[in-house]
């Protein structure tokens, strides 16, 4: 436990953070019935995804230098954030409509096209 | 006892700020508190980011993210929140076919990431040799697997700041600077900088703005047959 805050940060520290998050959206995506809780989940995914994205391209995570991507990481992360900003908006368009025309944001109950 | 380590300090604590309250979206039936635990974990993901070096990244995901994304989450949430909404049980079937997929997933994951961590901090030649595959069909020597080959881990590189901003609007305009001086060929790749993605989502802002306008504008309420039944 002592060796572990004395110990540097490494790489393997970031991708499991990122592992976390990534599981977590993933089953709240999965589990929750409420469209904005869908929606929740698909902002933690890409988090988890920015994070190890950011932490290829630190510069003093991986001792190795071979193994960073160096700026290329930052401008993909900025990338997936204007991108998850964008998914949010429509997808939220969308909510709204679908509370609009049925008045429940339960998406079980969006099976009209169910065969 | 060895000195403790502030910027590792500062991860711990960052980090289990942002998976526990990851773990609270999932665990949290109220989407009011969802919401909520989202932003937590978002803004400590952005402390991540800065603990990484990234500091441009670090401020665009509290800017973005935390202070415009969430914002719209929690204002669709204010609009939506009728009482039998605010809280959808799921079943304890869907828990538990959650709970295998999930922690197979992580089962998955976190050795991947152990791996990787440790491949990333050896020298290049230790690195190609642990991964070599073996010949198909060849049988490893019971004595072989005995005698773990240790490899030396290269020295840890000191954290210091440099600031990104600068470099990423040059790589957003075109000029990659940081690529000026690589003498890696593989590296080399890419020189020409983040123009073309660049103006590309550029135009998917646009069509997702008259989008999201064309989707959400405001109509008469439709008679729904799920108002009737409840």
């Amino acid at each position: 436990m002592l060796s572990l805050l004395s110990e540097p940060v490494g790489l393997s520290h970031y991708l499991i953070v990122g592992a976390v998050m990534f599981v977590s959206g993933a089953v709240c995506m999965a589990t929750k019935r409420n469209a904005l809780g869908v929606l929740m989940g698909i902002e933690l995914v890409l988090n988890g995804a920015n994070v190890n994205f950011v932490a290829f391209g630190s510069d003093f995570l991986a001792r190795n230098p071979n193994y960073g991507i160096g700026l290329d990481g930052h401008v993909i992360a900025l990338f997936v954030i204007v991108l998850a900003a964008a998914e949010a908006a429509v997808a939220l368009a969308i909510v709204l409509n679908f509370y609009n025309n049925h008045a429940t944001i339960d998406v079980d109950k969006a099976d009209e096209l169910k065969g | 006892m060895d000195p403790i380590n502030w910027h590792t300090l500062f991860f711990l604590l960052f980090a289990g700020i942002a998976c526990a309250f990851a773990l609270g979206v999932v665990f949290s039936s109220n989407v009011v508190r969802m919401a909520f635990f989202l932003i937590i974990s978002l803004a400590a993901t952005a402390g991540l980011f800065f603990l990484a070096g990234a500091d441009f990244v670090g401020a665009m995901q509290l800017v973005l993210y935390v202070g415009g994304t969430l914002v719209l989450l929690v204002f669709g949430v204010m609009l939506t929140a009728q009482s039998p909404f605010i809280s959808i049980r799921t079943s304890g079937g869907d828990w538990i076919l959650a709970a295998l997929v999930g922690g197979s997933m992580l089962a998955i994951l976190v050795p991947t990431a152990l791996m990787i961590g440790e491949r990333a901090n050896m020298p290049s030649a230790e690195a190609d040799a642990t991964t070599r595959a073996e010949p198909p069909g060849a049988i490893q020597p019971v004595a072989m697997a005995k005698e773990e080959p240790t490899v030396a881990m290269l020295p840890p590189v000191p954290v210091e700041s440099r600031p990104t901003a600068t470099n990423i609007g040059q790589a957003l305009i075109g000029v990659r600077v940081d690529k000026l001086e690589e003498t890696n060929e593989r590296k080399r790749a890419g020189l020409a900088g983040y123009v073309m993605p660049f103006e590309v989502i550029s135009i998917h802002l646009l069509v997702v703005l008259v989008g999201a306008a064309f989707l959400a504008r405001a109509r008469r309420r439709a008679k729904s047959r799920f108002a009737d039944a409840a």
